[in-house]
């Protein structure tokens, strides 16, 4: 408190003009840091308008040329220009919910472990630990997925999955196929460790929050750990569960330099899960450089905007549920 | 009969405690994982030549230092951007707006913008700066960024200032301290460290983030310091390196990786450090 103070507070000495000048001069002041404060919170909400509107316009044209066939349509031949997003829709649905799979049951059980199991002065190293999952940056997933998993799964997993599961009647047909080491599954399981810490993050908050006393009188009752977790913990926290999940799906819809390197970039959809495929954000990255101009980049510009759409209901419903849970604690 | 079921919840119990266990031996194997193949990759490769030389053609010696410089100017513009909007409008939540519509309408936008694709603001960004202008610059890549970063410090500004007692502003107020003031003076300054978590936070995302750069900053095998032309930065030259054919540029990809990984994780571990400061007291 330097400068405006000490003029006001000499002000308060001098004339009964100069005592109104400086009082004038310091509402100005706190009126004009209020509107700065207000312009900036509205320019949060300008930006967020800002990305919906742009990519719209962008994308207009490619709505206008195939309609909402587009949505339906598996065509990605930029020679013919035809265009559609269901080859990239399909893969970013199945690649998410091949992470989820994985990275729910995971990441809860991580949690489970930090918020009953741990011995306490071994928590927050822990927890920091998997939060530093979250910390490295996409790109890194990616190199290391390309260099050192896709090698694993083509030498290891895939051919183990192709001779085992593959076989089995009826779900036999998502494990056939040659094993490349990319494809849908490599993307799957990489995105489920870069989501991970987001799960664990989320649900270790929420199970903190269950009432001490709660828990202690399952205990006091006999109860076993896994018990009171199952009885006790989740049912109390489901809504934040559930929130913190639906936050780590946004991530997966979304996650771009890591699938790129380990998806392989196919436009077909194909009914193997150890297939090459990509995903809408992976065609973004691929292929948007090389773009023409014109329906070809209007055409990504339309997947840009449909994957946005996706994340903001996924999002705005784990925001909702977030916000529930809060209320509650 | 009860001697049965009791040992069967105990095994019940002990599954799962094992399966907890596991899945946590999983998360911190794989974080290590990464660690060492990065040390193990990108070791050899750490020089001098490194930080002197540019990136060069396959067959020249050379290394990252326009792609560092890049990323430090970008993350500089984006910073200078990002975090005036972000500390101001996470002011207005924690101070002015509350509870009001307004703030609470912000609020949920800001938490969409912080999980929000980057590639879609990269898309974004593209529309807004490069196809106006016609051509690629590190400008629109340090607004992309900007975009980026600036969720992050509106959240932490709001829940560090909520930090704040009370008692501290009503005192400041009693004082005859104008709104303004007591927050410039009293609560910026009682949770400084708190202000710079968010700040370092969102550096540590800006330097990550490789998706938006690509069709905003385009990257630049010069070494070039003018942010209204195209300009490279460390994890582009990582993309474009790691797919390489060529063995030495591979080799920088992992040294890249390597320096990104480290300075990413050393500023969020800093961050954390300031925010503890700040819970404590």
């Amino acid at each position: 408190m330097t400068a405006t103070a000490l003029q006001s507070s000499s002000a308060a000495h001098s004339s009964p003009m100069d005592r109104s000048r400086a009082l004038g001069r310091l509402k100005f002041s706190d009126n004009s840091f209020r509107w700065l404060t207000l312009g900036a919170a509205v320019l949060v909400l300008v930006l967020l308008l800002g990305v919906v509107v742009s990519l719209f316009l962008g994308a207009l044209p490619a709505f206008r040329e195939f309609g909402v066939g587009f949505l339906f349509s598996d065509a990605w031949s930029p020679p013919k220009e035809q265009f559609g997003a269901a080859t990239a829709i399909y893969g970013t649905l199945v690649t998410s919910v091949i992470a989820m799979l994985i990275a729910v049951p995971v990441g809860l059980g991580i949690a489970v472990f930090l918020t009953e199991l741990c011995w306490l002065p071994l928590r927050r190293p822990i927890g920091i630990a998997i939060e530093l999952l979250a910390g490295i940056p996409s790109i890194i997933y990616g190199i290391w997925g390309v260099y050192y998993f896709r090698p694993v799964m083509q030498s290891y997993i895939q051919p183990f999955l192709i001779n085992t599961l593959g076989n089995v009647p009826i779900i036999g047909f998502l494990f056939q196929g040659p094993p490349f080491g990319y494809g849908v599954l490599t993307a799957g399981l990489v995105l489920a460790l870069m989501i991970l810490p987001f799960i664990t993050a989320v649900s270790r908050d929420v199970f903190d929050t269950v009432p001490p006393v709660l828990k202690e009188a399952a205990y006091g009752i006999g109860s076993t750990t896994f018990e009171v977790v199952g009885n006790i913990v989740i049912p109390y926290t489901r809504v934040g569960v559930i929130g913190g999940v639906m936050l780590a799906l946004g991530r997966a819809l979304g996650e771009t330099m890591a699938v790129t390197f380990v998806i392989g970039n196919a436009t077909k959809i194909q009914s193997s899960i150890l297939a090459q495929g990509t995903t809408i954000s992976a065609m973004i990255a691929n292929q948007f450089a090389d773009a023409d101009p014109g329906l070809f980049t209007s055409s990504l510009l339309a997947l840009g905007f449909i994957l946005f759409v996706i994340t903001f209901l996924v999002l705005a419903a784990a925001r909702w549920m977030l916000a529930r849970m809060q209320l509650k604690a | 009969m009860i001697a049965a079921s009791y040992s069967r919840r105990k095994t019940r119990n002990g599954v799962w405690t094992v399966l907890a266990y596991a899945a946590t031996a999983l998360g911190l194997a794989m974080l290590a994982i990464i660690l060492v193949t990065l040390l193990w990759n990108g070791l050899g490769g750490l020089s001098l030549d490194v930080f002197t030389k540019n990136t060069a053609p396959p067959g020249v010696v050379g290394g990252l230092l326009n792609s560092i410089v890049g990323s430090v100017i970008m993350t500089g513009i984006g910073l200078a951007l990002g975090a005036p909007i972000g500390i101001l409008a996470g002011t207005y939540l924690a101070e002015y707006g509350a509870n009001s519509r307004l703030a609470s309408v912000v609020r949920f936008i800001n938490d969409i913008l912080l999980s929000a694709p980057s590639i879609i603001v990269g898309l974004f960004v593209y529309e807004l700066l490069v196809v106006p202008v016609g051509h690629f610059s590190a400008l629109a890549g340090a607004v992309a960024l900007a975009v980026l970063g600036a969720p992050i410090m509106v959240r932490t500004t709001e829940d560090m200032l909520n930090l704040v007692p009370n008692t501290l502003r009503e005192a400041a107020s009693a004082l005859g301290m104008p709104r303004s003031l007591v927050i410039r003076h009293v609560a910026y300054r009682a949770v400084m460290s708190g202000l710079i978590t968010g700040v370092l936070l969102a550096i540590a995302r800006m330097t990550g983030e490789t998706a938006p750069l690509i069709f905003t900053a385009l990257g630049n095998s010069l070494f070039t310091a003018d942010p209204r032309g195209p300009m490279s930065a460390l994890p582009l030259i990582i993309y474009e390196f790691a797919r390489s054919p060529y063995a030495e540029q591979q080799k920088l990809a992992w040294t890249g990786a390597l320096i990104l990984t480290f300075a990413v994780l050393g500023l969020s571990i800093l961050a954390r450090v300031f925010s503890a400061s700040v819970k404590q007291r």
